[in-house]
């Protein structure tokens, strides 16, 4: 490919060093008014009454709203799309402002003032009167007999919702038990049963959350906010409000990152709402990073009570789990996170008899849990990681080869039909056990002594690509030929810090054939004019919407090439785009021809002048002149397997490094795409891709051909394309983490020496920004396992909801990350790309963990593990 | 009751009538539009207000604009030559992929400055002690690190 698949410089990168990007705030009018939310000092129970005469007296307060006051209206806030069908619709469980306060810090009251200073003084002001209830923080708490249900009009317990998964109907942990003590004796089985924790974090952006609202000349609410999710915000507020759609609308500027928390709809329809009764004039909400860090949206605390059974040469036989979550007060994402951390426990593992997984999700008297970075699946993976480093640790298996002998295997068909098509998970395993010399570490970490100990530790993961069949995925998009030949790209895709408007312009202009330079695309939404997509999340975007950007690309280059047909007076089909010129078309045909070398000679006066030896060859073209590159990829065999190849090893034999390599060796079966599921729907990405031809001579510049398309007294159309894309593919990206560590163990202090992320991803769309990607979310990882955790009192209160308090990774934390990428092309990606935004929060914690591990042997039940937590646990085990 | 308050800003000489509670963040944003200072905070934790004050990096959310009577402040803004050409670290920040939502990119760049200013020579290990009061969710500092060596590192 041409454009895709290099490193671009970031399209917004000068605009944000040189801090001219504006974001939220940044463009807030000056006389916008401050609204300050008033939040409830007990964490459950009732606003019996709200006295605000005082707060009144206040100079400068301009309106106080109460819980009183409000629209009688619930509504759900997930940044889902919504469901036409009422029983996958999110559940509504919250108001504007809540007399039922079901979290310390919930919203009851909310104070407009002419600034800051006036609203928190009145806010103080405020005197409310409560019954109060016991806090319920923990999912014990929650759980146990006589709790208090915090939904009682939604649920007569504290259970939002419970899923089953299993692998078959019929599978049971304990019938396959008694299967394998029968079949290979007790004496023969290793089982490990324990329960595991992970806990509630924040996600920490720098921005924090904000908005601004007003009402428009025309009648709408407009909410400038900084989201990941404009339409669905739009939709949301609507809802809230009892407005009609087309009343609302959302923009979004540039977003100083979100990592979830900014995929639900927090305080924006309140802020609309405030601005409504404030006579439509600008109020902005801007929450404190106390606030965003405790009363936004947190990544759900799990408990995962496991069991699991392997034979003793290290065959995986069966597992099963009960996974709590803890969603906090609100439903937020509803059991969406709950029941994709069950299912992706049960799939990463290929267990020989079966695996059953039951979610819970547990509403309690704390922060709400909504999306975080991979929903759900750091907690499966480290769930699942936990498990196997502990049955290897009681067997005495590697666990490297335990999880190339019983990982998902290639070509695995989950449940909902999701099938895991370009397969590179063993692969990456492979290169990220050379990388840190796997097996020389652990020889050399076998037997040690003294307080500082150093050990190697590893987990993998899978991610699917998007929502699809779960949910819809819908994207679309716009591109517009200006004058000069260039384009605007309008999408509802949103930037939010991954380079997602750098990877959609690359693929604008492969697609195309106009150069980079000339692609511009428009960072910021406007749900008035933007088309419609429901945003960034689920690491969808370069998937779903990338698929909605090449489909329009080519329809504006059908256009453009009918355009020059009319000017050109030839048929449209000799034509092609290349390098901002309409070029006669050859068709190559053998490789032979596409050898030779090519001459482009502008025809144009604007135009460039000759450009030799630069048209495509067999091998990197771009798609639209593809000379055999997309042929070459279908004819690529891929790694895809329609059967598992059951490759436990059978000799039992330990430390030869060529074992691992065994299974690369002619044990997965090659499959030519034709022959996948769903393989009809995999050669779709080839639509409108030409093969076997390449740029001859140039007739026309872009430029001639965008003037006369404009102006022509004989023929003016404005150039446009409009697509919807609705997506029904999906596939599964995956990757491992190794690391090197050293524990002290009196100081419990964790010394990284060493770390790898390999990732596969399919094909880079950038690589540069790819390893960028990750280089953010293994430092995520580091946080996750070390030390994250948001803490409450007794009562429900937050302890360190803030940025000294609660620790995320400084420079210092963080040693030097290594990134590695495996890529294959994956037959569903627009451009051969799967999942990357997400996954590389996903391994590090466990792998961190197993290392731990592997130092001490010290099993850790619970991230994070802080210094004292790991003190504690090597004096229990005597260490220390 | 408003102050008045003198200080050259980017260079330019300005006088501004500002309430003696206000912090130099409220005011470079507010009144001066100087919106590379980004809050995210308030309260000294995470870097992102960081502006040069007589050349020293200073979180400016914790710092009273009535002290910056007389003093030179330099923002983000200040750093691009009038022509439009880009200071040498704000470049490196490009060519390393060092931004990525791009909020913390200003104060961590006004570091490199302060540090670039010195015209000392840092290893990668006193590199990171040096922004350990910026933080970033984005980056991983990994390729920040490399976009500051390139100007104030050892190899550079």
């Amino acid at each position: 490919m041409e454009t895709v698949g290099k490193s671009f410089t970031r399209v917004d990168a000068r605009g944000k060093v040189t801090g001219e990007a504006k974001y939220t705030n940044d463009l807030m009018p000056k006389d916008a008014l401050w609204a300050k939310v008033v939040r409830s000092t007990i964490a459950n129970g009732v606003v019996k009454s709200i006295d605000i005469s005082e707060a009144l007296q206040v100079p400068g307060v301009v309106r106080i709203v109460t819980c009183f006051d409000v629209p009688d209206i619930q509504f759900p806030t997930a940044g889902h799309p919504w469901s036409v069908e009422a029983a996958h619709q999110d559940v509504p469980d919250r108001k504007l402002l809540n007399t039922r306060v079901r979290q310390w810090g919930d919203e009851i009251a909310a104070i407009v003032a002419k600034d800051n200073v006036a609203a928190e003084r009145a806010a103080r002001l405020i005197r409310v009167e409560y019954e109060e209830y016991e806090p319920i923080v923990t999912i014990e708490e929650a759980l146990a007999e006589g709790a208090t249900p915090l939904h009682p009009d939604i649920r007569k317990d504290n259970i939002f919702v419970h899923t089953s998964f299993k692998t078959s109907p019929d599978f049971d942990y304990d019938k396959a038990k008694e299967r394998a003590i029968e079949e290979y004796g007790e004496e023969n089985l290793i089982e490990v049963s324990d329960t595991y924790r992970t806990p509630r974090i924040a996600h920490c952006h720098i921005e924090v959350c904000t908005s601004w609202a007003y009402v428009d000349t025309n009648g709408k609410v407009t909410v400038v906010a900084s989201t990941q999710i404009p339409h669905i915000m739009r939709r949301v507020i609507a809802q809230a409000l009892g407005w009609p759609v087309g009343k609302v609308r959302v923009i979004k500027p540039y977003i100083g990152g979100g990592f979830g928390n900014k995929q639900d709809v927090l305080d924006e329809p309140l802020n609309a709402y405030l601005s409504i009764v404030c006579g439509g004039r600008c109020v902005c909400l801007e929450l404190s990073r106390e606030e965003c860090v405790s009363q936004t949206r947190t990544r759900h605390a799990c408990k995962g009570v496991l069991r699991g059974l392997a034979t003793k040469d290290g065959k995986l036989l069966a597992r099963e789990g009960d996974i709590y979550t803890n969603k906090g007060a609100y439903a937020s994402h509803g059991h969406a996170i709950t029941a994709g951390m069950t299912t992706n426990f049960k799939d990463i593992m290929h267990d020989a008899y079966g695996c059953r997984s039951d979610g819970y999700s547990v509403y309690t008297s704390s922060a709400v849990a909504g999306a975080m970075r991979a929903y759900g699946v750091p907690q499966a993976a480290f769930l699942a990681d936990c498990l196997t480093d502990d049955l290897c640790a009681k067997g005495g298996f590697d666990p490297l080869q335990f999880r190339m002998d019983n990982c998902v295997p290639p070509g695995f068909v989950a449940s909902n039909g999701i099938t895991y098509y370009s397969y590179s998970l063993k692969e990456c395993m492979k290169r990220g056990a050379e990388f840190i010399h796997w097996e020389e570490k652990r020889r050399e970490y076998a037997h040690q002594e003294g307080p500082v100990r150093r050990g190697v530790g590893m987990s993998i993961f899978m991610y699917k690509v998007g929502v699809y069949p779960i949910s819809l995925e819908t994207s679309s998009a716009r591109m517009i030929l200006n004058q000069d030949g260039s384009i605007q790209v309008e999408l509802s895709a949103t930037e939010i810090g991954q380079g997602a408007d750098t990877v959609f312009s690359q693929m604008a202009s492969e697609t195309t054939g106009i150069t980079m330079d000339k692609v511009y695309i428009i960072s910021t939404q406007d749900t008035d004019v933007a088309p419609f997509d429901t945003g960034a999340y689920a690491s969808r975007q370069s998937f779903v919407t990338g698929k909605a950007v090449k489909k329009c690309a080519l329809e504006l280059r059908a256009r453009i090439l009918d355009y020059a047909s009319y000017m050109l007076g030839r048929p449209a089909e000799e034509l092609m785009i290349w390098q901002n010129q309409i070029c006669e078309k050859i068709h190559t045909g053998t490789a032979a021809a596409s050898d030779r070398a090519c001459t482009v000679t502008a025809s144009s006066p604007t135009g460039a002048g000759t450009v030799t030896d630069a048209a495509p060859t067999g091998t990197g073209a771009a798609d639209g002149f593809d000379t055999g590159n997309a042929a070459v990829r279908n004819a690529k065999k891929l790694a895809l397997g329609g059967e598992y190849i059951d490759n436990t090893r059978n000799d039992g034999s330990k430390g030869e490094s060529a074992k691992y390599s065994a299974w690369l060796d002619g044990k997965v079966k090659e499959y030519d795409i034709h022959d996948l599921p769903n393989g009809e729907a995999a050669i779709l990405r080839d639509t409108g891709v030409e093969k076997d031809v390449k740029p001859g001579k140039a007739l026309l510049s872009m430029e001639d051909l965008a003037m006369n398309a404009f102006y022509s007294l004989d023929r003016s159309e404005h150039i446009t394309a409009e697509v919807t894309n609705h997506c029904k593919e999906n596939t599964f990206a995956s990757g491992c983490c190794f690391v090197d560590l050293e524990v002290d163990m009196p100081l419990g202090k964790v010394k990284i020496n060493n770390i790898i992320n390999v990732h596969d991803s399919g094909t880079l769309l950038n690589p540069k920004l790819a390893e960028a990607q990750v280089h953010g979310g293994m430092a995520m990882g580091i946080g996750y396992a070390l030390t994250e955790e948001l803490l409450y009192n007794e009562k429900g209160r937050p302890l360190n909801a803030n940025l000294l308090d609660f620790k995320i990774p400084t420079a210092m934390d963080v040693p030097e990350l290594h990134v590695e990428f495996l890529e294959m092309d994956d037959p569903m990606g627009p451009y051969g790309n799967k999942a990357l935004g997400e996954p590389p929060a996903i391994p590090v914690a466990p792998a961190i963990r197993n290392a731990i591990l592997n130092a001490t042997g010290v099993s850790m039940k619970e991230i994070p593990m802080t210094q004292q937590k790991l003190v504690a646990a090597f004096k229990e085990a005597g260490l220390i | 009751m408003l102050k008045i308050v003198h200080m050259w800003v980017n260079g330019n000489e300005v006088e501004l009538a500002v309430d003696p509670r206000e912090s130099l963040l409220e005011t470079l944003r507010e009144r001066l539009n100087l919106t590379s200072v980004k809050k995210g905070c308030g309260v000294g934790e995470c870097g992102a207000c960081t502006v040069l004050i007589d050349g020293v990096a200073v979180d400016v959310c914790l710092y009273l604009t009535m002290w910056a009577e007389g003093k030179h402040i330099l923002t983000t803004e200040g750093l691009k030559r009038p022509n439009g050409e880009l200071n040498p670290i704000q470049q490196a920040f490009i060519d390393e992929a060092a931004v990525q939502c791009g909020f913390c990119t200003p104060g961590l760049i006004m570091t490199a400055v302060e540090l670039a200013g010195t015209g000392k020579r840092y290893t990668r290990e006193e590199l990171r002690k040096l922004i350990a009061g910026h933080l970033c969710r984005c980056t991983g500092y990994e390729n920040i690190l490399n976009a500051m060596e390139r100007v104030c590192g050892q190899e550079a």
